[in-house]
């Protein structure tokens, strides 16, 4: 093994695509080594995608555009092998399991790439065995997608690639679907694969904390189209280039920057297991001393009321069981768990999509049992995933009307209403724009809007980071902060984002096969190691860091720094 | 929520055919419900069709939505053939027997009657057919022995995943229409019909612009791993056919050249009782 010959080399790589004016990449030099875990992080639009894109040939391939400058990805130029030629070289695992997920069955899928490469039916019942042998996928092989877990989905994905041999492997934000707990699997799955395997990896992803979990060589920074930081994670943890770059550092290491800690690099800062932390101790302690509790008032009217709600399909499967739980005026609450724990099925109950097989619903204290979808609409907005599945108008201010149109509202009280709203939501500049020039986040707040305008009392959002980088999260969290100030709502949200339940709720719902396992507010959940365990939650890494300073009460600790960093957020980035 | 016709495995006759007999069946099947109008060849295929219905092990649960929307358009069907042609069967046979009078120029005949029930036969042919295939097949195996038979790969997989995708459509286009529902659009037997035709464009816009959303992630991912690369591809699922599939092929072919020749031996496509 040559390890003194990049595997990846680009020289001076410049690529603007043809749709755009200024170039994407701009001047990219970088050198990957065999067997180098590289970690490659930036906002949404520095350019990250579009340099992974580079390594599989869908650029130049699939995406046109000029390119200059000379790209060597094992020797060899991927703009002349193409993506087929490539998809030998460099297995791409996407960040949309769902979307990798082709075939009918796990079998199938693993299979794929080799169909495609004709590989003779014996050979290819070996290959496949070998590779579910790997990945603990032999009993799920005949399994459909939907029988899957998210972790299971994405050991299918990584198969699917590994199955041709590959020497590079390119996740795509592997995490960004993920509850922690399995988040955390997969990237020790990564680093097992890459050990025994001996492969190079190259990882996506702005869950910087979540990726650090195990070693990586280096981080890669990418800010509008230039590489501007290539440095050991121990190096970049300790300078202030993320923050600075959008990009959310370990909470670990804010919480100690926050407290006065001058962090350097001999620490190793790059997991909070392994930290030497003598030299910072004194400080967080000192810091944790002349800290307050807040008191903070939190409104005694209940809104929403479940009461022993239980929920079957069938007789065999319980999907919601028993559950209890009271939801105050103007809170924010966090519903979370792992992926088929309920969660989903929850709020569709509560929206009346499905009938509880016992146990009661109230709102304001009135049974809203005997009340349809619509009728519940009046009182609890539902906002779906992606604004996609929910925009039916063209035009902003049509769909943003729509719900009041059809409730008969008079045209003079809809246009007031429909301003008013869009006022509140930041969209009323663009209140004659069509949908589809709106980006991601403005479509998003307008799926919100055209909720927000038939004034529910409670709002349902389904995951609404999901896939957000930190930039876009917390432009739509601030937005939920904003309008919580303004109109007098109650926000229910569904959630895997532990940062999220930390900065933003009141209370956390911890949600397992069916039970409801806590209901505490977040820094008692995510320090409690039974319940992160049941629920696949991570438990945060403040905990862990009150831990090695010696603090009697971490979860004190963790509730002061949240309560503090509330406080101090100003506008957005922390 | 059950499924509605789409694949689901399990262990009958039917089921362990290949895909390419089971398609071959169908599509013979198929022409010659079209081309026959003999009540005899008609009956047989009703009794065949509910015989393998049966041994197929199809559970009502996961056709009956798609049955009773074609009950519906069969008797609209049916009605409108009377009121546009109510002398059509008489046409047809060359006689006139009269049952009664109706209202102005309509006249039950039994000509009608008997070319109507032709029709509605011919449904019950051809609907069960349809669901038995779509249960039963697997898609992949289905696109393999496609593939096996010279269709172009890129066809056969098309079928494939567009046979993969119906359940994710399906339950793509609940969660729509219940969060549209929410927000207060009628969606339900509540609504008026016409706003509910109105409406479904609330869930059909969303429906189509997530699925393009999907359809680019998963082209990408299908180039990404190889899929056309070469002329040829091999598949994992292919079944090689087994005696039993010969054994049904024959039968088909057997049974479709003995209906033409039943059918069409006196020059004219109908089985006339009243002569």
């Amino acid at each position: 093994m040559g390890s003194n010959e990049p595997i990846i080399e680009f020289s001076d790589v410049t690529f603007k695509y043809r749709a755009q004016q200024e170039p994407t990449l701009k001047n990219i030099n970088l050198k990957i080594y065999p067997g180098e875990k590289i970690l490659i992080a930036g906002q949404s639009g520095s350019g990250k995608s579009t340099l992974a894109h580079c390594l599989n040939a869908l650029i130049p391939c699939s995406f046109t555009g000029d390119m200059s400058g000379t790209l060597r990805v094992c020797g060899e130029e991927p703009s002349k092998l193409g993506v087929f030629g490539m998809s030998r070289k460099v297995g791409t695992v996407l960040q949309d399991t769902n979307g990798q997920f082709i075939a009918l069955t796990v079998a199938e899928d693993i299979a794929f790439a080799l169909e495609n490469d004709m590989v003779p039916k014996d050979e290819m019942y070996h290959k496949v065995e070998d590779v579910a042998k790997k990945l603990e996928l032999v009993d799920f092989l005949e399994n459909a997608p939907g029988e899957l877990s998210g972790g299971q989905k994405q050991r299918v994905s990584l198969g699917g690639v590994m199955a041709c041999d590959v020497k590079v492997l390119l996740f795509d934000e592997p995490l960004a679907n993920l509850d922690p707990a399995t988040g955390k699997r997969t990237i020790a799955l990564i680093d097992e694969i890459m050990k025994n395997e001996d492969m190079t990896v190259v990882i996506i992803e702005h869950r910087l904390e979540d990726v650090l979990y195990r070693d990586v060589d280096r981080v890669i920074l990418m800010e509008s189209g230039r590489i501007i930081a290539d440095m050991h994670p121990d190096e970049l943890l300790c300078s202030d280039l993320l923050t600075r770059n959008g990009i959310r550092e370990p909470l670990y290491i804010t919480a100690l920057k926050h407290a006065g800690a001058d962090i350097t690099p001999d620490s190793h800062p790059q997991h909070i297991e392994t930290m030497d932390i003598e030299s910072y101790k004194d400080t967080v302690i000192r810091w944790f001393k002349d800290t307050r509790e807040k008191e903070t008032a939190l409104s005694t009217e209940t809104l929403l009321s479940v009461k022993n709600l239980k929920f079957s399909y069938d007789e065999k499967r319980t999907i919601i069981d028993d559950v209890s739980f009271d939801i105050k005026k103007g809170e924010m609450v966090a519903l979370v768990g792992k992926n088929g724990a309920g969660k989903s099925t929850l709020a569709s109950l509560i929206c009346g999509f499905y009938k509880p097989t016992s146990g009661t619903i109230m709102l304001d204290g009135k049974d809203i049992g005997p009340l349809s979808i619509k009728e519940r609409g009046d009182k609890i907005g539902f906002v779906m995933q992606s604004p996609n599945q929910m925009i039916s108008k063209p035009m902003i201010y049509d769909e943003v009307a729509l719900g009041l149109q059809v409730r008969g509202v008079p045209e003079e009280e809809i246009k007031q209403r429909v301003y008013e709203i869009l006022k509140i939501c930041g969209l009323y500049p663009f209140r004659n724009w069509p949908v589809s020039a709106l980006s991601f986040g403005q479509k998003k707040r307008v799926s919100i809007a055209s909720i927000l305008v038939l004034n529910p009392e409670l709002i349902i959002l389904d995951e609404p980071t999901a896939g957000q980088d930190y930039q876009h999260y917390t432009e739509i969290m601030e937005f939920l902060l904003e309008i919580r100030k303004k109109l007098p709502i109650t926000i229910l949200m569904i959630t895997h984002d532990m940062h999220l339940m930390l900065e933003y709720t009141d209370r956390t719902l911890v949600l397992t096969d069916g039970k409801l396992l806590m209901d505490a507010g977040p820094w008692d959940v995510l320090t409690r190691d039974e319940v992160c365990e049941k629920a696949y939650l991570k438990r945060t890494s403040l905990y862990d860091l009150a831990v090695k300073c010696g603090i009697e009460n971490p979860d004190k600790f963790v509730a002061r720094f949240i309560e503090d960093e509330r406080s101090t957020r100003k506008g957005g980035v922390l | 929520m059950s499924k509605m016709i789409s694949y689901e495995k399990k262990n009958t006759p039917i089921h362990k055919l290949s895909g390419f007999t089971k398609l071959v069946f169908f599509l013979l099947w198929c022409f010659c419900s079209a081309l026959t109008f003999d009540t005899r060849i008609l009956l047989v295929m009703v009794v065949l069709g509910a015989i393998i219905y049966i041994v197929s092990g199809i559970k009502w649960k996961q056709v009956s939505g798609v049955f009773l929307a074609v009950m519906f358009f069969m008797v609209i069907n049916l009605t409108c053939i009377f009121f546009f042609a109510p002398y059509q069967g008489c046409q047809i046979y060359g006689t006139r027997n009269e049952i009664c009078h109706l209202f102005g120029g309509y006249t039950l005949t039994r000509e009608q009657l008997f070319y109507e029930f032709n029709v509605f036969i011919k449904y019950f042919t051809v609907i069960p057919s349809v669901f038995i295939f779509l249960v039963t097949t697997d898609p992949s195996e289905l696109a393999a022995s496609m593939n096996g038979v010279r269709i172009p790969y890129t066809v056969s997989y098309a079928v494939e995943i567009a046979l993969r995708y119906i359940p994710d459509i399906q339950d793509e286009f609940h969660r729509i229409r219940n969060a549209q529902e929410a927000r207060g659009i009628e969606m339900s037997s509540k609504g008026k019909l016409m706003d509910r035709i109105k409406n479904t464009s609330a869930i059909i816009f969303p429906l189509l612009f997530s699925t393009m959303e999907r359809i680019d992630v998963v082209s990408n991912a299908m180039e990404l791993r190889g899929f056309g690369k070469h002329g040829r591809r091999t598949w994992y699922r292919k079944k090689d056919l087994t005696a039993g599939d010969i054994a049904v092929l024959a039968f088909i072919i057997i049974f479709f050249v003995a209906s033409m020749i039943i059918t069409f031996h006196d020059g004219n496509r109908f089985y006339n009782p009243f002569i």
